[in-house]
């Protein structure tokens, strides 16, 4: 990582401007009662500035890159939290893991075939 | 310890236990070593060994876990630069994350029902296949406990990244569009930090997944877990 003054400054705005669509997407949700995460609403708005070049690439590029480069960091805290529910979770193991594990299978396989199958004929 | 230096230590650790996994990944690259289920298990082990608990470590954790929000948004990059790629197959992909939504609740709701779980439990079963923040408000809407849904959420997830790939190679799930799709809709935020190592169709089409599947089963549970519970005769 080089450490000079533009990039500092670049990489910066780059985190302002994400926040700013990541407060906005929540004003929105809560505005408009939507049964969505502000982040994902963010994310949909980001992708509209972007294609409309309200917002040029190369000013959230860095900030952007870094934090998904990342995301499997940001994920090892509420993955930590599940040892807050080890007593509930020893108590009724069973329907919780064959649920978990079904659910994510069937979603994964239906989701992906069909995608996959009405690409090919479409 | 004081709070700021208590919450540092809880940073440092997780950063330091995070890059030894990811260099550990590299090098072995074996599924099961997916670095992100290695950095939880050994917090946990360090933390329950240590009796920490969760509740100190969670108050450097959450300052990292901040961080998600604006890392779901920087999804808007990849997601904008794929624009074209997914509009294209922009029907395709409504129809599969319905169909994707509704199995997600059936399959967990009735997996739970048949194994005689409680009400309770049945109800934080049901929005298990949508993304944290999202599963939590439905598993509240539907009377069910939403920190138990939350933890069922980022097993799937961890699940998901560790072993959908795998199972999608089984599966011949070949185009990258269909993969990343299946994986943010089965394994929400933590699969799509397993699919931009893919690559960037693969993460853009994640990220899609999450916002489009829970807005389906946001949706979709209420009326889908009323008609099994009363199917199942549970009251």
């Amino acid at each position: 990582m080089t450490f000079d003054r533009r990039a500092i400054i670049a990489f910066a705005g780059g985190i302002v401007i994400l926040l700013a669509f990541l407060y906005a997407g929540n004003a929105l949700a809560a505005l408009l009662h939507l049964p969505l995460p502000g982040s994902v609403l963010g994310m949909v708005m980001l992708a509209a500035a972007l294609h409309l070049r309200i917002i040029r690439p190369e000013w959230v590029k860095p900030a952007a890159e870094l934090l998904i480069r990342h995301m499997s960091l940001l994920y090892i805290p509420p993955g930590v939290g599940v040892m807050a529910y080890f007593g509930l979770i020893r108590r009724e193991w069973l329907p919780l893991v064959a649920a978990g594990v079904a659910g994510m299978v069937a979603v994964m396989l239906v989701v992906g075939l069909l995608q996959q199958r009405m690409e090919r004929r479409g | 310890m004081g709070d700021a230096p208590a919450a540092a230590l809880a940073i440092a650790a997780t950063v330091a236990v995070y890059l030894v996994a990811q260099r550990l990944y590299a090098r072995v690259r074996h599924p099961l070593l997916n670095p992100l289920l290695l950095a939880i298990t050994t917090l946990i082990v360090l933390l329950e060994a240590s009796g920490v608990g969760y509740e100190r470590y969670d108050r450097g954790g959450r300052l990292i876990s901040y961080w998600l929000g604006p890392a779901v948004v920087a999804l808007g990059v990849p997601l904008h630069a794929q624009l074209r790629e997914i509009a294209r197959r922009g029907r395709a992909m409504l129809v599969s994350i319905l169909a994707g939504s509704v199995v997600g609740i059936v399959s967990g709701t009735v997996t739970a029902l048949l194994l005689g779980a409680p009400r309770a439990l049945v109800l934080s079963v049901a929005p298990r296949s949508v993304t944290t923040p999202i599963a939590m408000g439905v598993a509240r809407e539907l009377g069910g406990i939403p920190p138990l849904t939350a933890v069922l959420v980022i097993s799937s997830g961890v699940l998901g990244a560790v072993a959908g790939p795998a199972l999608m190679r089984l599966a011949r799930i070949r185009s990258r569009t269909a993969w990343g799709l299946a994986m943010g809709s089965a394994a929400h935020g933590i699969g799509t930090a397993r699919a931009v190592e893919e690559g960037e169709v693969e993460g853009a089409t994640s990220g899609l997944a999450i916002g489009l599947m829970g807005l389906a089963t946001a949706i979709l549970a209420p009326p889908i877990v009323a008609a099994l519970l009363k199917l199942f005769a549970v009251r």
